[in-house]
């Protein structure tokens, strides 16, 4: 008897938390309804038949549960009672699958009109390529990619070089006009998924794959990596802006072509050197850092490195969060620096500054500390010297009081929770291990012995 | 009850009988005490994968607490409990542990075809596991690719294990298959050729068929897992380029070009849809017979029953790609695949509908193993119709990779196979070991097994649905799910550690029955079944005595009208069969 | 997938024809008395290792046919460019049809109980695949020698895989024959002993020679 009333309640209790259920579909942003009412049929046939099954099961339970004297019947089987249930079902699942063929059938087949982008996975970033002004992509080959050349451009190729390369996790895309995805892998399995668009597809090394949609709603989408891509797969985040057209195009054209990349001069290190007085007060004139002024170490870290931080400074990436007393004097700060142009500048010049070894503040198990860096080492590399590949910058050698304080904020969310910092929210999420005090130390104490 | 003379049948089985403990319980060629080493073994791994899922369960319910857990063995431990549990608990318990200890006492036989072989195959498979466990404490750890073992990643930069981790993982794989290949032509073989004179094919307990057609699928696709094992292999340590293409991982060229990771995807696919049938068939069929026992009624429809069986066999080899609809194959399989997958929900739908009518008119015993059987129809109705989702090539689009898969695919294959396992123990535990176990605290296993795994899984097909993804390590914060989303998580993490927790009364159990339980009756359901009919109890070495039986009816002679008992055993003759009283006149 | 498939609807077909000769006309609830041939499968009660074997052959099968499979796919790529084989190959199939032969003499004399001829049909039998297994190692050593690598392309790859793969099952098959070869050389075990194990490796190297004809017509066309 239990049995069967527990039966009945779970029916029961099913139905109540599907209905009053918070967690579900979100709210839709593309053009594919059709997925939602597909499912919807589904739901009514699959929950037609949970429902009418398992009432019957408990039914059975209480009227034909064990009774002294009881017999059961004797039955082997009934062909008409068989053939009528098999019919049954199977116009169910008749009635299930038909939408389902109809609305992949608009999946495989892509509108003419659609406009092509082209979203570029790699551990564990998103990078984009639009086709520019001449509507073609141009050729692009895995063998050919480098720090310089990172989506493995064909310089030859013509129909390269006004392509638009955007190198950040952040895609923008016109609001109701259908888009073809172009999806490519440069390294291993990645999806490219969209919760509000309803459509996922594969990105495959080696092959190029495309799903297309019509976005139909203006706002900022969450875009996620759903194939497992490794031990950063969680996150590998990004995010699809949906805006008017006008919105778009203003956007896209600040963005750079191949031949833009390609001609823009280096940085003046002989300009940066008059620009780097400024910096030279906290960071010391050799950059080698000064903790009682808060100024890390900056002779040795990659330039690349070097040039983000100071444009998510002037970005408002960086230092914006209230708790962040001293990244919000670096925002006053990198306000001297008045462009793109002058912080290539004085990137260059930190780059021909001297990398000397500085003294070690901070002390911990070291041997903790190594079991602790395996994490870390797939992105910063085992010598903690960063991978530009992986936009992880170098961390050995050093200032160790500022990582760790880098650490703290990265956990505290003071620093990668700007929904523009990706970078930031990947180092968040990588650091959750880390919670206490003394795991920072002795994973800084390794740090410091490499 | 007629015998035949034991030397008319059974002059090919060799035979040992066992003198010294060495012989009898441990180099034993015995297929009941092959079946309980198989049996303990599968467990004692599949602890360990429940201890993983614990460890995952944690990082997921409380991602700010355990500083124990971090990104490189959560990945870890979803690929190692994946496998072990997918592989080296469920594969190896029910064709193994169930198919050994079931296949030749069902069918009165004495022993199978090929006891030798049959211990080969256990010790091969011990060696695997030992193999698997090695690979947790070598220099990188075990491989956390995924238990799809998915390359590039499987053997690229960026994923854990992937040296010592994944060459002990396919090295361990191709032993498994090696020990399955084995003890799979043994099963095959006994039930065609050993059956005792009477056991026609149609005569066989639904048990015996789920095994029977379960291992014919898996001597056909465990190949395929070791085609792309081998071929993966070589991709690793020769560096050809079978799945390899041309990459740039980590910002270094490894010096492929030209392969194709999606072929690897078809052919592990193409082991991986059967697999779900080499674990669903047997449980399938085991708890035909547990239900129909209980229930004091034939299985209804078993003619039907049987060719269910045989159809979802079949069907299971031309479905496989419904696992990578979003893959970036040839988009238009989808059709193809999307349609075979949700025929296949139709002799699926008839089996549900033949359990649920053989209770119908019954008389029904809520005994411990009736209960999980009932449990079982409950989970795999649930179950099955989410497959119903994801099959349907349309709705898989947002639901693919995300907790919604893995909800259903626990539901289905996770949950309802292991309350199968545990009906199926409970029913024939005072067969294997002469003792009762305790009834009460069986009941308490059931309802906190039974209802703390929907707990668990209910709610986490709509994390699925809000689209959380799976294999996440943690969220963070995102735009598109509320806040709640991680109390629920919580809770499930709760009811998972709650049901892990309780089976340690399935343990008490066991143990105080071996101890201190009750003697058993030698056939204590009233079961018509043969392995209920030996003439030692629990049966010993050769199972039959002198004389093997012969059998005069099907599995399933319940409560037949005109006979005093509700049960007629296969092995009594027309003639022999207890004085009919008319059974209505007793009213 | 569709040699694969193919491969499957053959075993799966055959198998079905059996089981519905069985179970089509049963009704099982009928305790009838039933027929004494009824409880063993299609070859007799004592040919077990004949169905273990066949058994062990379709798993073999499914084996190669899923090789085959995920070489059509591969082909299909870019980067494929088809090798030329050995001319030594064709030597070696030549001995191992002159092996399977010699074999199914020795099997016929087995069964027309002409004891004598056993010892050199087993020799003869021996020799010549363990020259082929040979014969397939220079293969592979000449191909080395002009620069064809297993990591040259994926031709070679899937080159060096399949006559490997059946290599290893050749000398599976050789250990069969030596336990057979031992007793007729040391004259233990019975004749019925010795005619079953010349039989069963009888089926087994006709059925790896079917194989290596594939594998071997598959390479050369391709």
């Amino acid at each position: 008897m239990p049995l069967a009333v527990v039966l009945i309640l779970l029916v029961i209790g099913s139905l109540v938390f599907h209905i009053l259920s918070p967690w579900f579909f979100t709210e839709l942003a593309s053009n594919w309804s059709m997925v939602d009412v597909t499912m919807n049929i589904t739901f009514y046939v699959t929950g037609f038949v949970f429902v009418t099954v398992n009432l019957f099961l408990a039914y059975c339970v209480i009227k034909f549960r064990h009774k002294k004297g009881a017999r059961a019947a004797y039955e082997p089987e009934n062909k008409r009672l068989e053939l009528w249930l098999t019919g049954i079902t199977a116009a169910g699942v008749a009635l299930m699958l038909t939408p389902g063929l109809f609305v992949w059938g608009k999946f495989v087949d892509v509108p003419a009109d659609a406009h092509i982008v082209e979203a570029v996975g790699q551990q564990w970033h998103w990078t984009f390529r639009y086709p520019g002004r001449d509507g073609k992509m141009g050729e692009v080959d895995a063998e050919r990619i480098t720090m310089e050349n990172p989506f493995g451009m064909d310089p030859e190729d013509p129909n390269g070089q006004d392509d638009i390369l955007v190198y950040s996790p952040e895609v923008h895309i016109p609001v109701d006009r259908p888009v073809k995805f172009q999806l490519r892998s440069k390294d291993v399995l990645h999806d490219f998924a969209v919760a509000e668009f309803r459509v996922k597809m594969d990105l495959v090394p080696g092959m190029n794959t495309f799903m297309w949609l019509t976005p139909t709603r203006i706002d900022r989408f969450d875009l996620l990596c759903e194939e497992l891509c490794g031990i950063g797969h969680h996150t590998m985040r990004g995010a699809v802006v949906v805006e008017d057209q006008a919105d778009f195009d203003t956007w896209l054209a600040k963005q750079p072509t191949f031949r833009e990349l390609n001609a823009k001069p280096a940085g003046n290190a002989t300009v940066g050197a008059a620009q780097y007085a400024v910096c030279a007060a906290c960071h010391g004139s050799e950059g080698e850092g000064n903790a009682t002024m808060n100024g890390p170490k900056l002779a040795g870290q990659g330039d690349w490195y070097l040039k983000r931080q100071i444009m998510s400074y002037k970005n408002g990436l960086r230092g914006a969060h209230e708790d962040d007393v001293i990244g919000r004097a670096m925002v006053g700060m990198v306000a001297t620096l008045a462009n793109e142009a002058a912080v290539d500048n004085v990137v260059a010049h930190i780059g021909t500054l001297p990398d000397n070894e500085i003294a070690a503040t901070i002390d911990g198990d070291v041997g903790h500390g190594k079991k602790l860096y395996a994490v870390c080492a797939y992105c910063h590399g085992g010598d903690g010297m960063g991978r530009q590949a992986l936009n992880a910058p170098r961390i050995a050698g050093s200032s160790d009081w500022y990582l760790a304080r880098q650490l703290q904020y990265f956990r505290d969310g003071v620093r990668g929770t700007h929904p523009q910092d990706f970078y930031g929210f990947q180092m968040g999420l990588m650091g959750q291990s880390l919670r206490d005090e003394q795991s920072v130390n002795d994973i800084i104490a390794y740090i410091n012995t490499l | 009850m007629s015998y035949v003379a034991y030397a008319d049948r059974d002059h090919e089985q060799e035979h040992h009988d066992p003198d010294t403990f060495i012989t009898k319980y441990i180099w034993s060629q015995d297929h009941k005490v092959i079946a309980i080493q198989y049996g303990i073994t599968a467990i004692f791994v599949g602890l360990i994968a429940l201890g993983l899922s614990a460890m995952m369960r944690l990082q997921l319910g409380f991602p700010d607490e355990f500083s124990f857990i971090n990104p490189e063995n959560y990945y870890q431990f979803i690929t190692m409990h994946g496998m072990i549990m997918v592989i080296y608990l469920l594969t190896a318990l029910f064709l193994g542990g169930f198919g050994n200890y079931l296949i030749p006492l069902m069918c009165g036989s004495r022993d199978m075809v090929f006891p030798f072989m049959n211990m080969l195959s256990y010790w091969v498979y011990l060696l695997s596991v030992i193999v698997l466990i090695i690979s947790f404490f070598v220099p990188g750890g075990s491989t956390g690719a995924g238990w799809t073992l998915y390359p590039p990643q499987a053997i690229s930069p960026g994923t854990p294990g992937i040296d010592l981790g994944i060459l002990l993982m396919l090295g361990s794989l191709a032993l498994f298959i090696v020990a399955f290949t084995m003890g799979g032509l043994n099963y095959v073989t006994t039930v065609l050729q050993a059956r005792c004179k009477g056991m026609t094919l149609m005569r066989m307990p639904l048990s015996v068929w789920g095994i029977f057609i379960a291992t014919i699928l898996g001597l056909l696709a465990f190949p395929a897992l070791l085609v792309s094992a081998i071929m993966m292999l070589f991709d690793k340590l020769l560096h050809t380029s079978f799945f390899m293409p041309a990459i740039s991982v980590m910002g270094m060229d490894p010096g492929y070009s030209g392969g194709s990771p999606i072929l690897f995807q078809h052919l592990f696919w193409f082991f991986g849809h059967p697999e779900v049938y080499i674990v669903a068939l047997p449980a399938f069929g085991i708890v035909s017979d547990l239900i129909s026992t209980h229930a004091r009624k034939n299985i209804f429809g078993y003619r039907m029953m049987i060719w269910a069986i045989i159809m979802i066999g079949g069907l299971s080899f031309i479905v496989w790609a419904h696992h990578m609809y979003v893959s970036g194959m040839n988009p238009y399989f989808g059709f193809f695949f999307a349609t075979t997958t949700l025929i296949i929900a139709v002799p699926t739908a008839i089996k549900v509908y033949n359990w649920v009518l053989t209770l119908w008119e019954g008389n029904i015993h809520l005994r411990v193993p009736m209960l999980f059987s009932i449990g079982f129809i409950f989970t795999f109705i649930h179950g099955g119709l989410t497959g119903l989702f994801l099959g349907n090539v349309t709705i898989d689009l947002p639901l693919s990779d995300t907790y919604f898969v893995v909800a259903h695919f626990h539901m289905v294959m996770g949950v309802s196979p292991v309350l199968v396992v545990f009906g199926a123990i409970y029913h024939w535990w005072p067969k294997i070991t002469g003792r009762m176990y305790n009834e009460t605290l069986g009941k308490w296993h059931f309802w906190m097994t039974f209802l703390g795994t929907y707990a668990i899984y209910l709610p986490m097909h709509y994390l699925g649905f809000a689209g959380v993804p799976r294999r996440y390590f943690a969220m963070g914060n995102t735009d598109f799910l509320p806040d709640s989303a991680q109390d629920l998580n919580a809770a499930i993490t709760m009811s998972a550690l709650f049901v892990a927790a309780t089976q340690i009364l399935f343990f008490v159990n066991m143990i105080w029955s071996l101890k201190k339980g009750p003697k058993s009756d030698p056939n204590p359901w009233d079961a018509t079944t043969l392995e209920w009919q030996t003439p030692d109890h629990p049966p010993k070495h050769g199972n039959w005595g002198h004389e093997l039986p012969e059998v005069h009816r099907w599995a399933y002679d319940y409560s037949v009208p005109g006979y005093a008992d509700d049960f007629i055993p296969q092995n009594v003759s027309a003639d022999e069969a207890p004085a009919g009283r008319d059974h209505e006149g007793e009213h | 997938m569709t040699i694969a498939l193919g491969f499957l609807a053959i075993i799966l077909a055959t198998l079905l024809g059996w089981l519905l000769k069985q179970t089509f006309n049963a009704e099982p609830w009928e305790a009838a008395v039933v027929s004494d041939t009824a409880h063993y499968g299609p070859f007799g009660a004592d040919r077990s290792k004949l169905i273990a074997l066949l058994g062990l052959m379709a798993v073999v099968s499914s084996f190669f046919a899923l090789i085959l499979s995920a070489y059509a796919l591969r082909m299909e790529l870019g980067d494929w460019v088809p090798m030329t084989e050995p001319q030594l190959l064709w030597t070696n199939t030549v001995m191992l049809i002159v092996a399977s032969g010699a074999l199914q003499w020795t099997r016929n004399a087995a069964v027309n109980d002409q004891q004598g001829r056993l010892r050199p049909g087993l020799l003869i039998t021996g020799v010549l695949t363990l020259g082929f297994v040979l014969g397939q190692f220079i293969a592979w050593q000449q191909l080395q020698n002009s620069g064809q690598f297993i990591t040259s392309n994926p031709a070679n790859g899937f080159f060096y895989f399949l006559t490997g793969a059946h290599a290893v099952h050749i000398l599976g098959g050789l250990y069969v024959w030596a336990r057979a070869t031992l007793k007729v050389v040391l004259g233990t075990g019975d004749a019925t002993t010795t005619r079953r194990s010349i039989e069963l490796c009888t089926i087994y190297w006709h059925f790896l020679l079917l194989v290596w004809l594939v594998l071997f017509g598959l390479l050369l066309s391709t």
